[in-house]
């Protein structure tokens, strides 16, 4: 069928494929993020929250088939892309070759992706499976007792006294280890990098992007990308320094 | 003796080109794709008429030797084109638009030719606007029109600086269409080096491709050339460096007349030269006169002095002074003349002394910096680019260039030349400028050929050859041209002189600039053709023509048209020494006015003069074309 | 205007035919006239070279002024060399300075091979014009010019768009060898005028394809093509091809199948 020979086949929409993904992929991070700093409140909150997350059963697991559908295209079509591309250069390299305009982030898509995609399986492996850390992994902690509702949109979705796994310990305890906490932060980092681009890049594809408000827009992708990795920056960092415990 | 029948249709002149379309013999549908076309050339004239002629259903091969058809030197042409629309309702009409351009070609060209291009104008800015060429339209979304030299209308239709590029792409992009759907068969980078003629008629020419250096022969039904102008003799010229005389040249040799080859223009508005490395002049458009004021200093000293510091009483501005009525927008021959004059006065500017001023200041008082970078801004840039000034606050040095050939292959109403199945269009042939071309009316005349008149009249002639009446292309004929050319290539290599081709070209260029230039007088001109027969015999001996002919050489390229022109020059100076007159840019000292202007001699010159070749070493035959007005009453040019 | 001389080496390309082994030459330029351009500091090299028996380099050339879109270098690792806005035949020795080193290559990409020395084919760029860069306009079937006004801001921007002078700089600059500014150059151009919709979504489906099919690269957003453009065609016409592409992969698969059997 033309539509999806179209959209597979061709470079135009694999990219169309890519930004498309992109959106949901930022969305998801953007989410999660905010999701996550709850780790700074009442331990209520973010155990409350991961509680009521796995509660939801099959609309859980038709989201994480829907995101990991988005990966997977994502990162196909961003492989695919790349293996033309450097078929088209040719063999022969420039002898020179200079950058004149195309932003740093730009030039290390692939890689600043496929870190974030190691991430997220270890990522997976220890929040998600659990075999990275079994020791503090939620399964193997103590159970949490809710000391009140946690409520969305007003409605207490997890009741005062029902008994949670302690995701909030399992965070900070597994933040405690150096190295993985380390890792977070470069990884993190990266995908901000990742997103410098992509988050502006993204526009373009999709036809929505003028240089009448170029600029604005880097403005509001930087500040944004900026933003982010401060706020993922802040849970390993603050249980590096032991301010979360 | 060539026979030159102009074959122009009885009947008055408003209704020639009606009348002859409908007598005009016609090829049936069923039969058109059972003939092959071969097109040489796709600037505008090549490439519209490629996509025209396949669009009827004709079988048609396209040879250029650029490497895409839309490298033309068609593309750059900036100004504008012309057509007698009277959007501007200033008066403008077919006759009026006929009547500069007869006047401006100083009475020398054909009335029912340019009745016709002028008749099909308007068709042309349709065509163009169908295809997507985004002319300059006014805020009401409708075309905008400009004035150019020559004319008291604005009926000049432009794309910014860039209309001849915006021209060809369109045409172009029709030829595209057209070999997308096969109609159109494209050789790349091949040029065009023998016409091949059998019992009498063009059937098929012989190619080399410049990459693989492989002649080949190609036969056909009717051969068209659109192979642009020969400028290019002159070495310093607003040509490309492709550009060249060897399509026409070769089919002169094979018994094509030439007409007019004195017939060259020298633009008024060129960047002035700047040393002996130069490849090339670069065009100022014309159109750059309806705003710049041309001036030079009214006393010879002051060649250096910053213009800025030259108070208006100390100014000429020459044009308007001698010409009121016309100004600034007078033709360009004798804009041209006046700027030698003021030069050889020793009142020219810069370095050189070889360059007039083109003053923007009162257009930008009147305007603002940013209506004239609207309207000229590419200009102003390539102008920066060249000389490093800004025009927008120093005034432009310009200089007269070789810019245009009105003379070419000879050819009657139907664009046939006096070999039948010969079609030549556009700068190639001489047909409708007469001895001076008038400011964008050679796109006019490209499109014209190929869109509109080739297409009909070619059918005249394809209707009396049976279809597959073709002769095979390893005929003898073939077999012989392909040999010749494949001979000049060996012996072109086998020299082995000491002297670079490009030494050549110049000192040709030089001899023609002096002798046949904007001045021409009876003593330079016989020196001249002493002068060249010895710089051909001494290019022949010591020229220099590196590498190999079986791969890309460009040093063998430009060997191959130098050689041409070596030969080209001299009929060139043959012509201009035979047409005891001035007349448009034929500017014989001997014929002038007191005031200077050219005294035209109607009762022995109001004719075409076509060469046709005599052999090897023979002198020329100047064969005859009487001119008869008719309907304009031939008068003395007066734009003052 | 001054007329103090200079030298400096050139490191240049060379290359005797397609697929040959290529490398690197060095030659000195003396005397070089800083009002000389670019390539006629390259004429009077190429005939010292003759004169002493080398083969002059061979550099595609034509109208020497910016138009035709034929000449081709890599200066410094920069296609038509330091100047913005300019093609390679409007670089002029005034750019460089006594003492410099200038590296000269061919403009590089699969679809773009070499034929010699610094001349590479570029009719990868025509292919994809015939599939698709046109109006569908007989000759002859023309309405009256005037019967569609176009509003003058459209106009100018489709001019902006139709400068193109397909010289190929874009592929030659993007790490991809992607054609898309020039591709969308010419979509745009025609997709902005009235006269331009009927095919609209035939052409860029077409010329998309067809410049997939020849090997160019896709894009990824970097912008060094519109950086190096001689017409400095704006990489918006790239979102906008984008957008029209998007829309007519939509369209072409909603449309209803015409009882002609008429498809995109
Ligand atoms: C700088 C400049 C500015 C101009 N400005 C204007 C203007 O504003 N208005 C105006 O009306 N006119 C202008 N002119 C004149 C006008 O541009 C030309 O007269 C016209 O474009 C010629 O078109 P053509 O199709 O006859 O030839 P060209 O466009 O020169 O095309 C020649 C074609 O023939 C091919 N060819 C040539 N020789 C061979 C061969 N031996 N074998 C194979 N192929 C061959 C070439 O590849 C090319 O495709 C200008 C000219 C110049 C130089
Ligand atoms: C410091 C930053 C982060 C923290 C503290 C964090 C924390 C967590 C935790 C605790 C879980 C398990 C939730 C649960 O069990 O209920 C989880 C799941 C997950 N995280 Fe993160 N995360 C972080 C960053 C990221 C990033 C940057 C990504 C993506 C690039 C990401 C992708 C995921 C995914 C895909 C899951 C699985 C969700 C599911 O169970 O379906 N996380 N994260
Ligand atoms: C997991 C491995 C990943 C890889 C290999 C990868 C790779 C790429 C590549 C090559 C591009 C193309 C850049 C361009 O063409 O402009 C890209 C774009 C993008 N990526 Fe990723 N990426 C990955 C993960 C992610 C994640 C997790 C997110 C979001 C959180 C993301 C968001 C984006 C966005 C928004 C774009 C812009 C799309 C566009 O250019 O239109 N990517 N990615
Ligand atoms: S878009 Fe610019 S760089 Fe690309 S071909 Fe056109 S003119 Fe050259
Ligand atoms: S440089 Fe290449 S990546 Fe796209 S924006 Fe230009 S084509
Ligand atoms: S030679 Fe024509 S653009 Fe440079």
């Amino acid at each position: 069928m033309d539509l999806v020979r179209n959209l597979f086949g061709s470079t135009i929409g694999k990219k169309l494929l890519m930004a498309a993904t992109g959106v949901v992929l930022i969305g998801f991070v953007t989410g999660h993020l905010a999701g996550n700093l709850q780790v700074f409140e009442d331990p209520d909150r973010i155990n409350g929250y991961s509680h009521f997350l796995q509660s939801l059963g099959p609309a859980l697991w038709a989201v994480r088939i829907f995101l990991l559908l988005c990966v997977a295209v994502h990162i196909w079509a961003g492989t695919v892309l790349a293996l033309e591309d450097r078929k088209a250069r040719g063999g022969e390299p420039y002898a020179v070759k200079r950058w004149i305009q195309a932003t740093v982030s730009s030039r290390y898509m692939r890689s600043t992706g496929f870190v974030v995609l190691a991430f997220i399986l270890y990522h997976l492996a220890q929040f998600t499976v659990g075999v990275a850390q079994p020791g503090t992994f939620k399964e193997n902690l103590p159970h949490y007792t809710m000391k009140g509702d946690y409520r969305v949109l007003g409605f207490a979705v997890v009741r005062s006294g029902t008994d949670v796994l302690d995701v909030r310990s399992m965070v900070i305890l597994g933040f405690r280890k150096r190295a993985v906490a380390l890792f977070y932060i470069v990884a993190v980092g990266l995908l901000s990098v990742h997103l410098l681009h992509g988050a502006d890049s993204l526009f373009q594809t999709l036809g929505w992007r003028s240089s009448r408000w170029e600029r604005g827009l880097n403005l509001v992708v930087t500040a944004f990308c900026a933003a982010y990795f401060l706020g993922n920056l802040a849970i390993p960092g603050a249980a590096l320094l032991g301010i979360l415990h | 003796m060539a026979q030159l029948e102009s074959r122009i249709p009885s009947g008055p002149l408003a209704d020639k080109w009606r009348r002859h379309k409908a007598d005009m013999r016609l090829v049936n549908p069923s039969n058109k794709r059972k003939y092959e076309v071969i097109v040489v050339g796709a600037g505008l004239a090549g490439a519209s008429a490629s996509a025209s002629l396949s669009e009827m259903g004709y079988a048609v091969s396209c040879f250029v030797f650029h490497d895409s058809p839309r490298r033309a030197h068609s593309i750059a042409a900036q100004g504008g084109i012309n057509a007698a629309k009277n959007y501007q309702n200033d008066g403008d009409s077919v006759y009026r638009l006929f009547y500069d351009t007869v006047k401006g070609g100083d009475y020398r060209s054909r009335e029912a030719n340019v009745y016709r291009l002028a008749e099909v104008s308007a068709g042309i800015i349709d065509q163009c606007v169908a295809q997507g060429v985004p002319f300059a339209r006014e805020y009401g979304g409708l075309l905008a029109n400009r004035s150019f030299g020559g004319a008291q209308v604005s009926r000049t239709f432009y794309a910014r600086g860039q209309t001849g590029q915006q021209l060809l792409l369109g045409a172009y992009s029709a030829l595209s269409r057209a070999i997308g759907c096969g109609g159109v068969r494209l050789h790349t980078m091949s040029e065009m080096l023998d016409l091949v003629v059998v019992g009498g008629h063009a059937k098929g020419i012989v190619v080399r491709n410049l990459v693989t250096g492989a002649v080949t022969r190609h036969a056909a039904d009717a051969v068209v050339l659109a192979t642009g102008g020969y400028g290019n003799a002159f070495n310093l010229s607003t040509y490309a460096r492709g550009s060249n005389a060897t399509a026409i040249w070769r089919a002169y040799k094979r018994g094509a007349c030439f007409a007019n080859p004195c017939f060259t223009q020298i633009h008024p508005t060129c960047i002035p030269v700047t040393g002996d490395y130069q490849s090339k002049l670069t065009l100022m458009s014309e159109s750059l006169r309806n705003d710049g004021r041309i001036w030079v200093p009214k006393n010879p000293g002051d060649r250096l002095r910053p213009p800025a510091s030259i108070p208006e009483a100390e100014r000429d501005y020459y044009l308007e002074r001698i010409y009121p009525s016309f100004g600034n927008l007078c033709p360009r021959d004798v804009a041209s003349r006046a700027a030698k004059r003021v030069c050889d006065e020793g009142r020219g500017v810069g370095e050189s002394g070889l360059g007039v001023y083109l003053d923007f200041s009162d257009a930008i008082g009147r305007l603002g910096e940013a209506g004239v970078r609207e309207r000229y801004g590419n200009l102003f840039d390539i102008y920066h680019e060249i000389t490093n000034e800004d025009a927008y606050k120093v005034p432009m040095r310009i200089f007269p260039a070789a810019h245009y050939t009105m003379g070419g292959l000879w050819v009657d109403y139907n664009l046939m030349s006096n070999l039948p199945g010969l079609f030549v269009l556009g700068e190639a042939n001489f047909s409708d400028h007469g001895a001076n071309r008038l400011g964008a009316s050679a796109l006019m005349q490209g499109l014209a050929d190929g869109y509109f008149v080739v297409p009909y009249t070619i059918g005249d002639y394809l209707a009396t050859q049976r279809p597959g009446s073709r002769p095979p292309a390893d005929g003898p004929e073939f077999t012989q041209a392909a040999e010749a050319v494949a001979a000049v290539t060996k012996r072109l290599l086998s020299v082995r002189g000491r002297e670079p081709v490009s030494h050549f070209h110049k000192r040709l260029g030089q001899i023609l600039w002096q002798h046949c230039g904007m001045a021409r007088n009876r003593a330079g001109l016989e020196k001249a053709l002493q002068e060249i027969p010895a710089l051909r015999e001494e290019f022949w001996a010591n020229g220099l023509v590196p590498g190999t002919g079986d791969s890309l050489n460009q040093s063998l390229e430009r060997a191959v048209r130098v050689a041409d022109f070596l030969e080209l020059g001299e009929l060139m100076c043959r012509d201009a020494l035979a047409r005891e007159e001035s007349c448009g840019c034929h500017f014989r000292e001997e014929h002038q006015y007191p005031d200077g202007e050219c005294r035209r001699d109607d009762e022995n010159f109001s004719h075409v003069a076509a060469w046709e070749y005599a052999g090897e070493g023979a002198a020329p035959v100047r064969n005859v074309e009487p001119l008869a007005y008719e309907t304009v009453k031939m008068s003395v040019r007066n734009y003052k | 205007m001054t007329t103090k001389t200079f030298n400096v080496t050139l490191r240049v390309w060379r290359q005797e035919g397609p697929g040959r082994e290529g490398r690197f030459v060095e030659y000195a330029a003396r005397g070089v006239n800083p009002d000389m351009s670019f390539l006629e500091m390259l004429d009077v090299l190429n005939d010292e070279l003759a004169a002493r028996g080398e083969d002059p380099i061979a550099f595609s050339h034509d109208c020497r002024e910016g138009i035709c879109g034929t000449c081709s270098l890599v200066i410094n690792g920069k296609p038509h060399g330091p100047n913005r806005g300019v093609a390679s035949c409007q670089t002029y020795m005034r750019s460089f300075k006594d003492g410099d080193r200038i590296v000269v290559e061919p403009f590089r990409a699969r679809p773009f091979p070499v034929i010699k020395d610094l001349v590479t084919d570029r009719s990868a760029f025509d292919a994809i014009q015939q599939a698709g860069g046109f109006i569908t306009a007989r000759t002859g079937s023309a309405p009256e010019a005037n019967a569609a006004p176009v509003a003058k801001e459209v106009a100018e921007l489709a001019m902006d768009a139709a400068q193109c002078i397909g010289c190929g700089a874009c592929v030659a600059a993007c790490k991809n060898s992607s054609a898309m500014l020039f591709v969308a150059a010419k979509v745009a151009h025609l997709g902005l005028l009235p006269q331009g919709q009927p095919e609209r979504d035939r052409r860029v489906l077409a010329m998309v394809s067809t410049m997939d099919g020849l090997g160019f690269g896709g894009c990824t957003n970097q912008y060094e093509c519109s950086a190096v453009c001689p017409k400095l065609i704006s990489h918006d016409f790239i979102a906008r091809m984008n957008r029209d592409y998007a829309k007519a992969v939509f369209r072409s698969a909603l449309k209803p199948v015409a009882a002609g059997g008429g498809g995109a």
